[in-house]
C-alpha cells in the first residue's frame, strides 16, 4: 500500500505484514496489526501517531529490541526476524543508534563516559568529544547525569547514539520530557546528524508540528499505517513552534 | 579503564553500606568456616606429632604385680614394637594452700635413659637424678593449678608415710593431654595431679623391685590391636590383669579424640550452616539488587552490549563483593583460630600448639561462597539480559492488585489506607514477602544455634550433678572393705547421709564386640546416686542382671532380655553371661549396673563396699577432710562442686568464647538481612512512595508503609526462626554424638527469647537507618526519572 514515491536511495528496511501482540499486565495489546513500510537510505522520517498505536513496537522492532509476533523485516538483505539474540546484539551493536524519551544514561557514568560506552565496542567510532560536539554539548562533557538538565542529558543520549557512526539512528520521543526550547535544540541536533552524516533516521513523536521537519511523515494509528506523506519542503528545527 | 569499569566501581561505591553488609553476612559464613577448619586441622596435626615424636603407646595395661621377666614374653607378643614397664599408683596428696584431699598418680621413669614409651616434655626445670631420693617431676596442669615451680614441695602418703617430694622440673606427657582421672566425668586440676619418680624409688615404696604393674605397648604398623590386646591379656591374667585397652579407652585420647570428633562436626555442620545461610542470603539480596537495575542492564544491551559482556560487568562486581568477604572472612577466620587454639592449651597440654593455616580448610569456604554468589548473580543477570531490551525499558506494567485476603473478609474498615497499601503489597508479591520472612527467619535459627552449646551444657551439669547424682562427695578406698568402713564414714564430722558401692572392672563381650568399663553395685534403696532416663524418671535395681547405658548396649548391639557375656577383671576373676535387665538413656559414659549383692554374691563376697557417696554439712567439712586425709584406706575423694566448677573454668570458658563469635556472627548476619532487605524495599518503591509525599501524606505516613511492611515480616519470620532453630539444632546435634557423650536436644526460653529479640533489634535499627533515607527522600529527583 506503501509502495508510492520515487525512492530516493535503496531501502535500508523493509517491513512486511509486521504483527506484534503481548501482554501488559492481564490485558494482550495489539501492537501492531499487520504492518507494511520501507525506509530509504540518508531519509528523515518522523513516526507520528498518538500514545499506544504502536510507534514504539515498530520502531523497537526496527531496531532489533524486540522482534515482531509475525511478518519480516529486512536490514538491507538481512532478515531480522530470523536472528537470535546473539545476531540481534551484533546487529544493534554495529548499526543502530537509539535515543530514548528517557534518555537512559548510565547515572554512574560522566557524560564523556556515557559515550564511551559505546564507543569502546564500536567498529568506527567517533571520539566521545567529537560526538558530544555534534550533539551541541561541547562544554559539560565531564558531569554526571544528575548535574545536567533533561535537554542536555537528551543530547549526551544522542552522542552516545552516533558515536558509533550508525546506519541508523531511531529515536523515541527525544523530545517528550523537554520544554519547547530545549526540544527544538535536540532536534536540531538530530537533524544535524542526519545532514552532515547522511544517517538514516526515524523519530518517534505524537507532536505534529516535529512532523514539519521530515522527509516523509508516517502516520501510524491503531497498529496499523494510517498515512504516509512526502514533505515537499523540509522546515528546519528552529522555526518549529508548539 | 573501560566506562563499563568505571560503572562497576562507582556502583560498588554507590552502594557501599548494602556491599558491606553482604560482604560482612558473607565473611561470618567464611569465618566460621576458616575458624573451625584450621583449630581442627591445628588441633589434630599437634595432636599426630606429639604422639609421633613423644612414641605414644598404642596398648596399655594394668596389673597388680608382674616379674620384669614377664616383659620379654610381652615383647614377643606377634605385632608388638616396644615395650615399657611401669610402676604406677595413686596415692594421697598435701599440697600448701588446699586443704582438700587430693590425689597424685605416681609414674616411675627409667631409671637409665628416657622412657621408651610415653616420653616427656621437660618444660621448665631438669630431669630428675634415680640417686638421689625425693625428687619428681610434675604436670604442668597441676602446676599451673597450684602455682608449684622447680624447688617446691609437695608432701605425699605412701603405704601410711608421709614422704616429701621436691619438684625439679615441670613436664608433660602425651599420657596426660587431658588430664582427668579414669571414671571421672570432669577434671579437677586443684586434686589430681600427676608426678614421675624414679624407678627404683617408686618400686622400694611399692614393694614392686623386680616387678611390675603397669605396661604400655607399642605396635607394628601391620599388628592387628586385637589380637595382641588378647594375647596380652592372656600373659597378665594371673599378675592380676585388669584389661588391656587400646588408644580409643585411654582416658586422655578419649577425650581428646571426642573433642576432635565435635570439633569435626561442628566444624563442618555448623559453618556449613552459617555458609548456606550467608549464601542464600547473598543470592537474594543481590538478584534483587540486579532486578534493580534492570533498565540499565537494558540500555546496555540496546547499545549492542552482549549478554556475556553484561554478564561479566554483573559477575566482577559480585566477585568484588564475595572476594572481600572471603578475605574480611578468611582473616577474621584465622585471627579467631588463633585465639580458640589458645584457648584450647588451657585444658589441653601440648609442648606447643601449633596453629596450622590449613589452605585446604580455606579453600572451600571460598568456594561455597563463590559457587552460591554466582549461581544468585547468574540468574538474576540471566532473567535481565533475557528479557527483550525494549521490554525492560518500558515502565514495569502496572502491577495486578486486589483486595487482599483479610478485605476480601470484609475487614477493610478497619484499615487505613496505608495499612491496606502494605497489606496488598505484601500479598502481590507472596514470593518475595516469603524470601524476605524466610531470609529473616534463617538469620533468627542461627542465632538459636550459636546459644545451642551453654544450653546443652547447662542441662548436662544440671542432669548429672543435680537431678541424678546427688552426693557431695565420692570416697573410694584403695583396696574393698567392709560395710564398717561405711559406718566408720557415718560417724565423721559433717556427713549427713552415706549411700556405699561396690565397683569392679569389668569386660562386656557380645559377638565380636567388647567394652572395658567398670561395673557399680548399688544398693536397690538410693537417694543420693540416681540412675535417670532422659525424662527423669528413677530407674530400679533390678535384683539380678544388669543395667546398660544405652549407649553400651546399642555398642555392644544388644537388647533388653539378651545376654551378654561378662568377665571381672578382680579378684577371683569370675566369667559368666549375664542378662541385660534394662537400659538407661543417659548422657554420658558407658556405663553398667547391677545390684550390689547380686554383684557380691558374683565375686563371693560378704560386705564388701569399694567407696561411698556422701552428703555433707558444709560448715564442717574441713574437719572432714583432715580426718579422711588420716584414714588409710581412703583412697580418694572426689568433690563434685570443685569439679564443676573447674569444669567452668575451663571447658565452660571455651565453649563461652565459641558461643560468642557464634552469636557476633548470627547477630551480623541478622542486621545484614534484615538491613538490606528494608534497603531494596526502598530502592524498589522509592518513586511510589515519593509520589505518596507529593500529594501530601507526611513522612511518618510513608515510613508507615515501608517500615510497616517490614515490621509484619519481622514478626512474622520470628515464629519460623525459632522453629527453624529448633530443627537445625536438631540436626546439629546429631552430628556432635560421640560414644562416651550423648547430646541432649535442650534450647531454653532464654535462648529462644534472645534469638527473638536480636532479630527485632536488628530490624529496629534497619528501620532507623530507612527511615533516615526516607527523610532525605529527594522527591523532584525520583519523580524526574523515569521509574
Amino acid at each position: 500500500m506503501n509502495q508510492t514515491t520515487a525512492a530516493p536511495a535503496r531501502a535500508v528496511f523493509q517491513a512486511r505484514n509486521v504483527t506484534k501482540v503481548y501482554s501488559m499486565g492481564e490485558v494482550k495489546v495489539h501492537a501492531l496489526r499487520g504492518v507494511d513500510l520501507d525506509l530509504y537510505e540518508g531519509e528523515f522520517v518522523v513516526l507520528l501517531g498518538p500514545s499506544g498505536s504502536g510507534k514504539s513496537t515498530l520502531l523497537n522492532i526496527l531496531g532489533g529490541l524486540d522482534v515482531p509476533t509475525s511478518g519480516h523485516v529486512n536490514y538491507l538483505d538481512h532478515d531480522l526476524t530470523t536472528d537470535d539474540d546473539a545476531a540481534l546484539t551484533r546487529y544493534r551493536r554495529d548499526h543502530v543508534g537509539f535515543v530514548f524519551q528517557f534518555y537512559n544514561l548510565i547515572p554512574s557514568l560522566t557524560a564523556r563516559e556515557n559515550v564511551a560506552l559505546v564507543t569502546e565496542i564500536a567498529r568506527n567510532p567517533m571520539d566521545p568529544a567529537e560526538a558530544l560536539r555534534l550533539a551541541g554539548l561541547p562544554d559539560r562533557m565531564d558531569h554526571f547525569p544528575s548535574q545536567l538538565s533533561g535537554g542536555e542529558q537528551q543530547r549526551v543520549a544522542i552522542a552516545r547514539a552516533i558515536a558509533k557512526r550508525p546506519q541508523v539512528l531511531l529515536c523515541d520521543e527525544p523530545t517528550g520530557a523537554l520544554d519547547v526550547k530545549t526540544g527544538i535544540v535536540v532536534l536540531e541536533a538530530i537533524e544535524r546528524v542526519n545532514r552532515e552524516l547522511g544517517t538514516t533516521t526515524a523519530v518517534i513523536t505524537h507532536n505534529v508540528t516535529i512532523a514539519e521537519m521530515a522527509d516523509r511523515v508516517v502516520s501510524i494509528f491503531d497498529g496499523k499505517i494510517a498515512n504516509i506523506k512526502q514533505n515537499t519542503s523540509k522546515t528546519s528545527p528552529r522555526e518549529l513552534r508548539w | 579503564m573501560t566506562a563499563l569499569d568505571r560503572k562497576l566501581l562507582r556502583d560498588l561505591l554507590q552502594m557501599k553500606g548494602q556491599a558491606l553488609a553482604i560482604s560482612a553476612v558473607l565473611a561470618c559464613g567464611v569465618a566460621m568456616f576458616v575458624m573451625s577448619l584450621t583449630t581442627l586441622a591445628s588441633l589434630e596435626q599437634t595432636m599426630d606429632r606429639y604422639y609421633r615424636d613423644y612414641r605414644f603407646g598404642d596398648v596399655f595395661a594394668f596389673l597388680k604385680r608382674a616379674p620384669d621377666a614377664l616383659s620379654e614374653r610381652i615383647e614377643a607378643i606377634p605385632g608388638v614394637a616396644r615395650v615399657q614397664t611401669r610402676v604406677v599408683a595413686d596415692v594421697n596428696l598435701q599440697v600448701r594452700g588446699l586443704d582438700d584431699p587430693a590425689v597424685a598418680r605416681l609414674i616411675s621413669l627409667p631409671d637409665r635413659g628416657a622412657p621408651v614409651l610415653n616420653d616427656l616434655y621437660l618444660r621448665r626445670g631438669r630431669w630428675i637424678e634415680p640417686d638421689r631420693a625425693g625428687e619428681a617431676l610434675v604436670s604442668e596442669t597441676f602446676a599451673q593449678a597450684h602455682d608449684l615451680r622447680p624447688g617446691d614441695t609437695v608432701r605425699v602418703i605412701i603405704n601410711q608415710r608421709q614422704r616429701e617430694l621436691t619438684i625439679v622440673g615441670i613436664a608433660l606427657s602425651p599420657e596426660f593431654i587431658y588430664e582427668i582421672r579414669e571414671g571421672e566425668l570432669l577434671p579437677d586440676p586443684l586434686r589430681f595431679g600427676v608426678f614421675w619418680m624414679s624407678r627404683r624409688e617408686l618400686a622400694a615404696a611399692f614393694d614392686m623391685e623386680g616387678a611390675f604393674n603397669n605396661v604400655v605397648l607399642s605396635l607394628m604398623p601391620t599388628a592387628s590391636e586385637k589380637e595382641v590386646i588378647a594375647q596380652l591379656d592372656r600373659l597378665t591374667e594371673r599378675y592380676g590383669g585388669l584389661g588391656a585397652f587400646g588408644r580409643d579407652e585411654q582416658t586422655s585420647h578419649r577425650f581428646i579424640s571426642g573433642e576432635i570428633d565435635q570439633l569435626r562436626g561442628m566444624a563442618t555442620i555448623v559453618p556449613v550452616i552459617f555458609l548456606a545461610v550467608a549464601a542464600f542470603l547473598f543470592n537474594m539480596v543481590i538478584s534483587r539488587m540486579i532486578a534493580t537495575q534492570r533498565e540499565q542492564i537494558a540500555a546496555l544491551k540496546a547499545f549492542g552490549y552482549t549478554r556475556r559482556e553484561i554478564g561479566a560487568h554483573y559477575a566482577t562486581l559480585v566477585g568484588l563483593i564475595v572476594l572481600s568477604g572471603v578475605a574480611l572472612g578468611a582473616i577474621t577466620g584465622m585471627w579467631l583460630g588463633q585465639s580458640l587454639v589458645e584457648l584450647y592449651v588451657r585444658f589441653f597440654k601440648f609442648p606447643l600448639l601449633q596453629y596450622v593455616i590449613d589452605f585446604r580448610a580455606i579453600a572451600p569456604a571460598i568456594f561455597f561462597s563463590g559457587v552460591a554468589a554466582f549461581a544468585g548473580t547468574f540468574t538474576a543477570v540471566r532473567r535481565a539480559v533475557l528479557l527483550p531490551p525494549a521490554e525492560a525499558m518500558r515502565p514495569e506494567p502496572p502491577a495486578a492488585f486486589r483486595p487482599t485476603f483479610v478485605e476480601r473478609m470484609g475487614l477493610q474498615r478497619l484499615f487505613s489506607q496505608s495499612i491496606r497499601m502494605v497489606l496488598r503489597n505484601l500479598e502481590r508479591q507472596p514470593i518475595k514477602s516469603l524470601l524476605t520472612c524466610f531470609g529473616m527467619a534463617l538469620a533468627t535459627s542461627i542465632l538459636i544455634l550459636g546459644n545451642l552449646n551453654s544450653d546443652i551444657i547447662d542441662r548436662l551439669i544440671d542432669f548429672e550433678f543435680n537431678l541424678a547424682q546427688r552426693q557431695d562427695m565420692t570416697v573410694t578406698f584403695s583396696e574393698s572393705s567392709s560395710e564398717r568402713a561405711s559406718r566408720e564414714l557415718t560417724r565423721m564430722p559433717g556427713v549427713l547421709h552415706v549411700e556405699p558401692f561396690r565397683a569392679a572392672p569389668i569386660r562386656l563381650r557380645s559377638a565380636h564386640v567388647s567394652r572395658r568399663t567398670s561395673l557399680l553395685g548399688l544398693e536397690p534403696q538410693r537417694d543420693l546416686f540416681r540412675l535417670l532416663d532422659e525424662h527423669e524418671r528413677e530407674i530400679a535395681i533390678p535384683p539380678d542382671g544388669l543395667l546398660l547405658s544405652a549407649a553400651l548396649a546399642e555398642l555392644l548391639r544388644i537388647k533388653v532380655g539378651e545376654v551378654v557375656h561378662m568377665e571381672v577383671l578382680e579378684g577371683r576373676r569370675p566369667e559368666l553371661d549375664v542378662a541385660v535387665a534394662g537400659m538407661i538413656e543417659d548422657y554420658t559414659g558407658l556405663a553398667a549396673y547391677m545390684d550390689i549383692d547380686a554383684l557380691r554374691r558374683l565375686l563371693r563376697e560378704q560386705d564388701s563396699i569399694s567407696g561411698a557417696f556422701l552428703t555433707v554439712d558444709r560448715v564442717q567439712t574441713a574437719s572432714l577432710f583432715s580426718q579422711l586425709r588420716e584414714t588409710p584406706r581412703v583412697a580418694s575423694v572426689t568433690i563434685k562442686r570443685a569439679a564443676i566448677e573447674s569444669f567452668q573454668e575451663t571447658i565452660a570458658q571455651n565453649l563461652l568464647t565459641m558461643r560468642a563469635f557464634t552469636v557476633a556472627f548470627a547477630s551480623i548476619i541478622a542486621f545484614g538481612v534484615i538491613y538490606n532487605s528494608a534497603r531494596i524495599s526502598l530502592s524498589e518503591r522509592g518513586r511510589e512512595l515519593a509520589t505518596l509525599r507529593v500529594i501530601g501524606f507526611t513522612r511518618g505516613e510513608i515510613s508507615l508503609i515501608l517500615l510497616g511492611e517490614l515490621t509484619i515480616l519481622t514478626l512474622a519470620s520470628i515464629p519460623i526462626g525459632l522453629l527453624f532453630g529448633y530443627w537445625l539444632g536438631m540436626f546439629t546435634i546429631e552430628s556432635l554424638q560421640t560414644e562416651h557423650q550423648r547430646l541432649p536436644l535442650v534450647i531454653g526460653m532464654r535462648t529462644y527469647a534472645f534469638a527473638a529479640l536480636v532479630t527485632i533489634i536488628a530490624a529496629l535499627l534497619s528501620g532507623l537507618f530507612v527511615r533516615r533515607r526516607l527523610d532525605r527522600l529527594d522527591l523532584i529527583a525520583v519523580l524526574k526519572s523515569q521509574a
